[in-house]
């Protein structure tokens, strides 16, 4: 196993626990936490910190049958929802996005493929798979993006990215990540706004891609 | 604040012992874990009704004002009291009073519920890491983290109102991840520290955690 070096930043872990990171980024935030003890650490002070502002809250009165009416509940049987644990390669959250599935690779020429998860208004969420050697096709980004490696790794100008590692692109990175010699890379990709490919696939067809 | 009680527990040690309690009864009484997770631990291994209602009697109220907060009218905080009250019954078994004090497990509840309430989908959680029963249960990490707990909340009085009030908007779900500031003022080092004791302490039982 090797030692995971790239992390989640603070604000968005504190964002993460309180539950206001756009969606995609909600999931690779929970399956980075599900790989790395030292942001599950951060994740857990964070919510210790909600638990100090909740029990520093002022109290509301509560309606007088709330208690015994819950009590009378607790007996009652109950239907826990399906758990997702870990798939080989695949932590919990992403099994969840992919439904227990396996990913449903579309080509994007090159040998790289991808899965989108999701596309709406908050971003996009997606696998990528990129045989060795192969470039990332190269691309600036218009918001922020998140990648965490789920298999071998990939390098650019700002380092080396290995399993469990977290890269963040902002709009003032252009980057042309590399993956390494070994196993093909596979990621998951999220972004708060589209990608924008500088070569490959040209932004004609980006609709049709749903890049 | 009580003396911890050796019976809730399913360790087998007692770690205080009654003739140590009477020689040094102010250092033991810093020694003490705190009611809300003696009621915790009494609903996770024993599914205690009383220490329930106890924990719906401190926790219910101040669920119910930290909901408003966020701008629910009170019937609708209530729906939500509701749930998470029930939720920290049927999960009790994720509690591990190594890693969260109630207050902080119980505020990750109330986010995941008010979220699910307010989105269509379902929020992303990382997989859970349930303590095995096996464990034995180690008091002094408990304590220290109870400790933390205590940090914290002086830390939190201590900062200006307009830098707590940063804070509560943070952790009530009204800051984007952009607008909360590293800096909160607030020494999270330290109990991020005690809290990834409390996680090493399972690594060598759960497989998969690094
Ligand atoms: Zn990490």
């Amino acid at each position: 196993m090797t030692k995971i070096n790239h992390h989640i930043p603070d604000s968005m872990l504190a964002a993460y626990a309180a539950g206001t990171l756009p969606q995609p980024f909600a999931i690779v935030v929970a399956s980075h936490i599900s790989m790395c003890a030292h942001c599950r650490g951060s994740y857990e002070a964070h919510q210790a910190v909600g638990g100090v502002v909740l029990d520093g809250t002022e109290i509301a009165k509560i309606s007088g049958d709330l208690k015994s009416s819950i009590l009378t509940q607790l007996d009652e049987p109950f239907t826990p929802a399906a758990v997702y644990d870990r798939s080989g390669i695949y932590p919990g959250p992403v099994v969840k996005t992919l439904k227990g599935n396996e990913p449903r690779w579309k080509t994007l020429g090159m040998g790289v493929r991808q899965d989108i998860l999701s596309a709406d208004s908050e971003g996009s969420l997606r696998l990528l798979y990129i045989p060795a050697g192969q470039a990332v096709p190269e691309h600036s980004h218009s918001g922020l993006e998140l990648t965490l490696i789920l298999q071998g790794s990939f390098s650019d100008h700002t380092g080396q990215f290995g399993i469990g590692d977290v890269e963040i692109g902002d709009p003032d990175l252009e980057h042309t990540p590399i993956a390494d010699p070994g196993d093909p890379c596979i990621c998951l990709a999220a972004t708060d706004a589209p990608l924008r490919f500088k070569s490959l696939v040209p932004r004609l067809f980006q609709p049709l891609f749903r890049i | 604040m009580i003396a911890y009680e050796q019976n809730i527990t399913r360790g087998k040690k007692p770690t205080f012992g009654a003739r140590r309690y009477e020689r040094n009864l102010v250092e033991e009484t810093q020694k003490e874990v705190s009611d809300e997770t003696v009621w915790m631990l009494a609903v996770r291994d024993k599914r205690d009704k009383a220490a329930f209602a106890n924990l719906f009697d401190h926790f219910a109220p101040r669920l119910k004002g930290f909901i408003m907060k966020t701008g629910m009218p009170g019937e609708q905080a209530e729906e939500i009291v509701q749930d998470v009250m029930l939720t920290v019954w049927r999960k009790a078994a994720q509690f591990d009073p190594h890693r969260a004090q109630v207050s902080a497990w119980i505020y990750q509840i109330t986010r995941n519920r008010q979220i699910d309430v307010i989105r269509k989908n379902n929020r992303p959680l990382p997989e859970e890491l349930i303590e095995p029963p096996s464990l034995e249960c180690d008091i002094s990490q408990m304590l220290a983290l109870d400790q933390e707990g205590q940090h914290l909340r002086q830390a939190l009085a201590q900062l200006s109102d307009d830098q707590r009030l940063a804070v509560e908007k943070a952790y009530l779900g009204e800051l984007t991840h952009q607008e909360i500031s590293e800096q909160t003022g607030l020494p999270l080092g330290t109990i991020k520290s005690r809290i990834r004791l409390g996680l090493e302490r399972l690594r060598l039982e759960l497989k998969g955690l690094r």
